[in-house]
Formats: C-alpha cells, sequence, structure tokens
C-alpha cells in the first residue's frame, strides 16, 4: 500500500544526515560533556557547533541559546521565569486565544497562583489585532506571549509590529517560534523579540529536543534545577545527541529554507486547488491570503461528516492527517482555535488539518485528491444531514 | 496498528444497513452535530411486533459508525420487546470493545434505536414496560453526564 504522511506539523522524519550526525554521540562520543578528560571535551565540541548552527538559523548569538528538552518546556519556562522574575512589578500577562497548550495550560496554572492572564481574541483568520494587544496592556502586564506561526490553521502573526507595541511599553516579549523556523525566514534580531520557543522534531530534527532563546542580558531564574548545564540555567546532564541532531537540522533548514518553502507551498496549493474544485461544501479555515500563511498548512471542514472518520478512512488508504491538532486527538473537545476564529461546532466537528513537507510528491497530491473525494462521499452517503435538510 | 480493534474497524470501513426506509413504521435521531455525533435509525416492524429491517444514518466518529452498523444487525429480527432491552454494553460487547473515551458513541445508538421504537409505539397505540418514563426528547448531555468517563467531552456540555 501507499503511504502518503501528510501531519508535517505533528512531526516531522528524522533527515539521513542529522541521524548520520547523532550517531557517533552515543557510541563514540559519548562522554559527559561536563567532564574535563578527553571523551567529555569531544562531547562539549559537539553541543558548541550545534548552538552556533540553531543561533545562525536565527540570526542569535550562539550564547542566547539554551537547550531544553522540547518546545513544551521552552514554554513553560519562559513564563513561569518571567513571572517569578518580575512578580514585584506586576502579575499581569497578555497571550493569545490561539495559543499552542503550552502556553495555555501554562497560563492557566500561573491564574492559581494570583496572576492575572489576558487571552486576546483573533479575527477570522486567526490573526491578533495589533490595536487589541495595545489596548490590553497594564502598569501591572510584565509579558507578551503571542505565537509566530499557529500549529493549526497556519497563521503567520505580524511578530515585528506586536513585539514592537510591547516595547513601547517596556514589557519584555516572548513568541513561540515551534511551527515557524524552517518554514519561513525568522530572525530574532529584526523581529526584536526578547525570548523564542523552538523545537528540534518539527524541522526533521529528533524528538525530545528544543531550545529557548534569551536575548543577552535579560535575566531570568531557572525552571530545572540541578547542574551547572547551560550556564547554570537549565540543569541536566545533556541530551548530547539530540542536541548534535537539532544542530544539523538546523543548518539543514538553514541552507533548504527556500527551496523547502517553494516545494511544500507548491505542493499544498495544487492539492488545495484540486480540493476546492472537485470537493463541495468545504471551507478553508486560515488566512486566505497563502502568503500569510505556513507554507505546508491546510485545514479545511468538511460539512455533514466527522473529522475523525475521516481520519479513520483515509489511515486506511496509507494516508496520515490529523483532526484540528495532533493534542486534540486524545481529548473529544473540538479545537480551541477553530473556536476561536469563528468556526461553528458543527463545521469544526469536520475539520481535518493536512500538513506537506519535504517528502510529499506531486504524485502524493493526486492519490490523496482521489482518496479523499471518495472518502467524503462515502460519508456523506452515511450522514443524516446535507445540503437540503440542513443541520 | 489501529485505534478501533478488527470488528469495529470492519464495520467501519464496511457499515451494515446503511440508508433510510420509506415509509418506515418507526423513526427515531439521537444526538446533534452540535456534539459531534447524531444517529437515524429507521424501522419496519411486522403485524407480529417483530423487526423485520432496521437502516440508519450516522453522523460521527468512527465507533460511532460502527456502533450503528452492529446495533441495527443486533435488532434485525428481534421482537420490538427484546429490541428495547438492547444495551449499549451488548453493542460494545459485540464488536470487540471500544476506548474508554468512545463509549458514549454507543450509548448514542442504544437511545437512536429507542426512539425510533418510541416512534413505533406511538404510531401504533403499542405500550411496552422498556418504555415506561422514557422521554425521547430528554436532553443526551445528561446521559453523558454520569458516563463513566466523568462527562461526555464531545460537546463540552456532559460536564
Ligand atoms: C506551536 C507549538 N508550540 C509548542 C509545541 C510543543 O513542542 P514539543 O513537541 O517539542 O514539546 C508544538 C508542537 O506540538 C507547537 O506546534
Ligand atoms: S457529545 Fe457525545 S453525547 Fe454530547
Amino acid at each position: 500500500m501507499k503511504n502518503v504522511y501528510l501531519d508535517y506539523s505533528a512531526t516531522t522524519p528524522v533527515k539521513e544526515q542529522v541521524v548520520n550526525e547523532m550517531i557517533p554521540y552515543f557510541t563514540e562520543y559519548f562522554g559527559n560533556p561536563s567532564s574535563l578528560y578527553t571523551p567529555g571535551l569531544e562531547a562539549k565540541e559537539g553541543l558548541i557547533t550545534a548552538r552556533n548552527r540553531v543561533a545562525e538559523l536565527i540570526n542569535s548569538r550562539p550564547e542566547e541559546i539554551y537547550f531544553t528538552s522540547c518546545g513544551t518546556e521552552s514554554d513553560n519556562w519562559v513564563l513561569e521565569a518571567v513571572a517569578e522574575a518580575l512578580e514585584n512589578k506586576g502579575n499581569h500577562i497578555i497571550t493569545s486565544k490561539i495559543e499552542h497548550h503550552a502556553i495555555l495550560h501554562t497560563c492557566q496554572h500561573l491564574e492559581k497562583f494570583g496572576f492575572e492572564v489576558t487571552y486576546l481574541d483573533v479575527d477570522s483568520e486567526g490573526f491578533v489585532r495589533p490595536e487589541e494587544l495595545e489596548s490590553a496592556i497594564k502598569d501591572t502586564t510584565i509579558l507578551v506571549s503571542i505565537m509566530m506561526v499557529n500549529n493549526e490553521i497556519g497563521t503567520i502573526q505580524p511578530i515585528k509590529e506586536l513585539a514592537k507595541i510591547a516595547h513601547n511599553q517596556g514589557i519584555l516579549f516572548h513568541t513561540d517560534a515551534v511551527q515557524a523556523i524552517g518554514n519561513m525566514p525568522v530572525d530574532v534580531k529584526d523581529l526584536d523579540v526578547d525570548f523564542m520557543s523552538m523545537s528540534a522534531h518539527k524541522i526533521y530534527g529528533p524528538k525530545g529536543v528544543g531550545a529557548l532563546y534569551k536575548r543577552r542580558g535579560i535575566q531570568i531564574p531557572s525552571f530545572i534545577h540541578g547542574g551547572a548545564q547551560e550556564k547554570k540555567k537549565r540543569a541536566g546532564t545533556e541530551n548530547t545527541a539530540g542536541i548534535v541532531g537539532f544542530g544539523k537540522a538546523s543548518e539543514l533548514a538553514r541552507m533548504n529554507l527556500h527551496s523547502h518553502m517553494n516545494h511544500s507551498s507548491k505542493i499544498r496549493n495544487m492539492m488545495w486547488e484540486r480540493i476546492e474544485k472537485e470537493i463541495p461544501d468545504i471551507i478553508l479555515n486560515g488566512p486566505k491570503d497563502f502568503s500569510k500563511r505556513h507554507p505546508g498548512n491546510l485545514n479545511i471542514a468538511i460539512s455533514y461528516i466527522e473529522g475523525e472518520s475521516v481520519l479513520l478512512m483515509l489511515d486506511f488508504n496509507g494516508i496520515c492527517v490529523s483532526t484540528g491538532s495532533a493534542c486534540s486527538s486524545e481529548t473529544l473537545g473540538t479545537s480551541h482555535v477553530l473556536n476561536a476564529i469563528g468556526v461553528p461546532v458543527t463545521k469544526a466537528n469536520g475539520a481535518i488539518r493536512i500538513t506537506v513537507g519535504d517528502n510529499t510528491t506531486e504524485e502524493d497530491v493526486d492519490y490523496v485528491v482521489d482518496n479523499l473525494k471518495q472518502v467524503v462521499a462515502k460519508l456523506r452517503e452515511l450522514s443524516p444531514v446535507n445540503g437540503e435538510k440542513g443541520w | 496498528m489501529a485505534l478501533y480493534n478488527n470488528t469495529v474497524m470492519e464495520h467501519f470501513m464496511n457499515p451494515r444497513n446503511v440508508g433510510e426506509i420509506e415509509n418506515p413504521d418507526g423513526k427515531g435521531i439521537y444526538g446533534s452535530p452540535v456534539c459531534g455525533d447524531m444517529m437515524q435509525i429507521t424501522l419496519s416492524v411486522d403485524e407480529n411486533e417483530i423487526i423485520t429491517d432496521a437502516k440508519f444514518k450516522t453522523f460521527g466518529c468512527g465507533s460511532a459508525i460502527a456502533s450503528s452498523s452492529m446495533a441495527t444487525e443486533l435488532i434485525k429480527g428481534m421482537s420490538v420487546e427484546k429490541a428495547l432491552e438492547l444495551s449499549n454494553d451488548k453493542i460494545v460487547e459485540e464488536l470487540g470493545g471500544l476506548p474508554a473515551v468512545k463509549i458514549h458513541c454507543s450509548v448514542l445508538a442504544e437511545h437512536a434505536i429507542k426512539n425510533a421504537i418510541y416512534d413505533y409505539a406511538q404510531t401504533h397505540g403499542r405500550k411496552y414496560a422498556g418504555l415506561e418514563g422514557y422521554n425521547p426528547d430528554a436532553e443526551h448531555h445528561d446521559d453523558c453526564e454520569g458516563s463513566e468517563e466523568g462527562g461526555c467531552q464531545g460537546c463540552g456540555n456532559g460536564k
């Protein structure tokens, strides 16, 4: 059977060049990077190269990169650390309603400890309105955290403009760029952000490695306490092989950025053109202007049928898509993102996310659309609701 | 590797009794697309109160479709009285099990059948012990509320 993986925003296959660079760090250069003898120094050397490469991808200094265990940890760290460090200045945090749960659930946790959080509304395509951020700022605001690219609907936020609004009031700005790096140019100097979260497994690197960019000169407490790793900011013996893999993946992402973006958007556009033309009663969720959208992302609401049944039937034919976001598959609720952009629940129930990437081919487009057409027709046959009967 | 066992997948991919009986003796609808699942059952019942045919249409996830398929298979040929005793546990058992978070989908099938039989009883002037005190318009979220998983999260209203 043909296998077509269309969930690159959930995770990506690790590139062979990445795996090849990682392997010696399990076997040959297995030393603890904190040890002072040769095998330790060799391992440490691997961390240095990796840090340089991640820094180069986002145009930061290497010393501004702190490796973590995942994007989620980076998000947790920055929110909790800023809350702790600036407790005396204020207790107000601003974020948006469409953030990843790594941000939203951490904010909810902080609310239990007396912090006040404003969850900004977004427009019908998922954009934060800059003037709403401006008017949400108060004397007590200590941090603004807005994601760069939304994982479900692909919306690219005007981060530079939003960061400027925060900085004009002397407020720190964080962005979760987990879906952004490798998929669009990301330059922390140009964006002028104070913190940025990243994750390796979304850019053809290994799972369980992430990083936080922290602008030089800003002091925040550590989140994981223990040894002196990561300049005493993130304790725990480093995941050397994983970090080396993140470094290699970052280097490849930087070198291949434009070909990756062109390839993804070309395939994505081909797919959307056919779907739009050939499947009736569907809507595209997220930005209609594809220049403001993740290059590989499509999110479509298919009327009269339910998303999980679409996912299952496609899986039966070797095609992997997700409903809303990968994390939602264990919790039956509809997507908070689709809810925030005003998609009615009946339509959100029929939403699927397709994200293409480096291994998706033009032939895949035909296989996928042909299958999707059949699956939709079959499930609509089964459905008690349709265009004439209405809901 | 699959989310559901082979029996569930088989009923999902090749559902039995799909459709709508013309001029049915009983018709029941349960759930709503807002909740993420909705089921319609139509029945043919003969003069001996035996269910001679059952068809379904379902908006819902894989286990909702498989439950509808299995439930309609089970009640075909049954007496109305016996069909009223069909519990969601029996549907789940016949399917070889469902994931815990998906049990409510089988409850939906049980209720859709009850509603169809209620409609049959009303239109044909019959009375059944199994329908006593049954309210077909009861908010289905009420059922979710008492469910083992601690409420149906599909619509967010169960909790
Ligand atoms: C926007 C966003 N933030 C954070 C994460 C979490 O990253 P990780 O899986 O590395 O914890 C993800 C991915 O699931 C994401 O899409
Ligand atoms: S969502 Fe399952 S019954 Fe309401």
